[in-house]
């Protein structure tokens, strides 16, 4: 799975954007979006998902069910 | 805290002995007589005051520091700082903040280049614009790279303009050198707690070294992280301004706590501000029915921190993309589309021969606020009162009661006279006609006041305001502010003494709720 955002929730602040180890995610027409094949759900990399933990808004960067959980290579 | 402060009750007192008068006089220091000058010095708000002369000299001409200044220079905040690291219960961040100038996520995002444009556009139509902040709508210290290449811009093509930047301080430690290094000269710090206890109640998170940290431990390194930003500030020889947002029942007592802990730190001046709290804005504190408190309140705060160090008392907690003198809004002139299409020629002489007139002017409200003052050194009386002022700036009575979006209130009493306020109200006059139900709310906001110095009041609102108690004068139109007020004393005085008049106690007065936007 990877995350994504709810896009009627995103402010555009930006805040996620240089806090993603993956660059996943940019801006798109006004609101920011994740790439679904380059989020590794922070594994590896950090405890939370930064996009999580920096979000003002709550339950705006959620599971994107449709994806794969995604597999860290060993 | 009560809602009475002690300097509003201080006039009605029945007898006071000579000798105890005397001793009050010589104990106060803060904003009294002070010398043989005779001139009321409290800090910003009436001109150099207690201030060293090297930081008069920075803060005269930037209206965000100087009562004074704000009168005549102008200010803009260019958005270019959307991203924030941590998180208040008087924001949400899908709206406008009302307490932190930030303005909501339908309001422009500039980027840097286009924010540099835009201060050259601004800078050369309003020749008194002296400062650019960037004050969000986030912390501008969480988007650093915005933040810098702006202020790089800006100092390349317009040199002659102060730069200045408010933050939370939690990432202000690791951006002290930079700062320095931009030749930026003022730094706002929102300090709100010193005690991880009260801090709890205000922040639920913040984002530190890539966890969200919550509870005491949110708080306890936030305030960890401004203090040590604020000595390293202090240490560099960058002024610092701490911002305080009076929360009743969380902080507002706490707050005389943090007063002692900025100064002792370096902080040159304290704003505290009144919490702007309601439903509509989304906000926890406005959800869970958090008041906001209310003029007098706010006011006798300001006044127990004085004695300390100057407070400020003119912030308009005006937003992160505010264009013009404090109290006025031309951002709608300045949209990005707007700019985009102008031909922008920098006209760094003419501004400058602008300011010279600035400067003059202001010394000329000066001097003759001191002539008025000679003859009232020899007046002892511990009457103190408020005067509410419609004004459109430069230091004089110059708008109609109906046309005031805001008062300014004086304090007037034997010492001098001192700006202690402003009170934001609702256009009473619209379309030439007055609104009778916006009056009522217009008297709240004032009715702490003995008397109201217009241009020009209709017959209608002018009774009302007598039936409340406060006295209508448009006698002193288009002359100076604090002139005037003296002036006005000294005849109430003489009205009390001679019996014509009984001097009594005003009740508090309300602070409109929502912040100062366009409209």
């Amino acid at each position: 799975m990877a995350y994504k955002i709810i896009n009627s929730q995103c402010t555009a602040c930006a805040a996620c954007e240089p806090e993603c180890p993956n660059n996943a995610i940019r801006e798109k027409d006004g609101t920011f979006i994740i790439k679904p094949e380059k989020c590794t759900e922070c594994i590896g990399y950090f405890d939370d998902p930064q996009c999580v933990a920096v979000c003002p808004v709550e339950n705006t960067c959620i599971i994107d069910k449709a994806y794969l959980r995604y597999q860290a290579t060993a | 805290m009560e809602p009475t402060s002690e300097s509003s009750n201080a006039g009605v007192q029945e007898v006071v002995p000579l000798e105890q008068l005397m001793q009050k006089v010589a104990e106060h220091k803060g904003c009294g007589t002070s010398g043989a000058g005779g001139k009321a010095s409290c800090g910003s708000s009436a001109g150099q005051g207690d201030l060293a002369p090297e930081i008069w000299e920075k803060v005269k001409n930037h209206p965000c520091y100087s009562e004074e200044a704000h009168h005549h220079y102008a200010r803009m905040h260019v958005a270019v700082a959307p991203a924030c690291n941590i998180q208040c219960n008087y924001c949400n961040r899908k709206y406008d903040c009302a307490n932190e100038s930030r303005p909501g996520v339908v309001s422009e995002k500039l980027t840097p280049e286009q924010a540099a444009k835009k201060v050259l556009a601004v800078a050369s139509t309003i020749p008194q614009m002296t400062v650019l902040g960037i004050a969000g709508p986030g912390d501008p210290l969480a988007n650093p790279e915005k933040t810098f290449k702006t202020f790089e811009l800006i100092a390349k093509t317009a040199p002659d303009i102060k730069l200045c930047l408010s933050t939370n301080g939690l990432a202000l430690p690791d951006h002290v050198d930079t700062i320095k290094s931009f030749n930026v000269d003022h730094v706002t710090i929102t300090i709100n707690m010193i005690d991880p206890e009260v801090g709890q109640h205000i922040y639920p998170w913040i984002f530190w070294k890539h966890k969200r940290v919550t509870g005491k431990d949110a708080a306890r390194i936030l305030t960890e992280r401004q203090l040590e930003g604020l000595e390293m500030l202090t240490a560099a020889g960058i002024l610092c301004k701490v911002n305080s947002v009076m929360i009743p029942g969380i902080n507002d007592r706490h707050l005389v706590e943090v007063n002692k802990a900025v100064k002792s730190r370096g902080a040159f001046l304290h704003n505290i501000m009144p919490l702007i709290s309601a439903p509509e804005h989304g906000t926890v504190f406005g959800l869970n029915g958090q008041r906001g408190p209310s003029a007098q309140e706010l006011k006798a705060l300001q006044d127990s921190c004085e004695g300390e160090m100057n407070m400020m008392r003119h912030c308009r907690q005006c937003r992160a993309d505010a264009v013009g003198l404090l109290g006025e809004d031309r951002s709608a002139e300045f949209t990005t589309e707007k700019i985009m299409e102008m031909d922008v020629q920098y006209d760094a002489e003419g501004r400058k021969v602008y300011q010279q007139q600035v400067e003059q002017e202001r010394q000329a409200t000066v001097a003759a606020k001191e002539a008025e003052l000679a003859d009232l050194m020899s007046e002892f009386s511990n009457i103190k009162i408020l005067i509410a002022v419609a004004t459109k700036g430069h230091g004089r009575v110059n708008e109609h009661f109906g046309h005031a979006q805001e008062f300014q209130i004086y304090e007037v009493s034997t010492a001098g006279s001192k700006f202690v306020g402003h009170r934001r109200v609702d256009l009473y006059c619209q379309g030439g006609y007055g609104e009778e139900d916006t009056l009522p709310t217009v008297i709240r906001a004032i009715n702490d006041c003995v008397a109201v110095f217009v241009a020009k009041i209709g017959g209608c609102p002018k009774d009302s305001l007598k039936a409340a108690g406060i006295d209508p004068v448009d006698k002193y139109a288009h002359e100076f502010i604090e002139q005037s007020a003296v002036r006005y004393f000294k005849e109430y005085l003489g009205k009390v003494k001679s019996g014509e008049i009984v001097h009594a106690a005003r009740g508090d007065a309300d602070i409109r709720q929502g912040a100062y936007i366009a409209a």
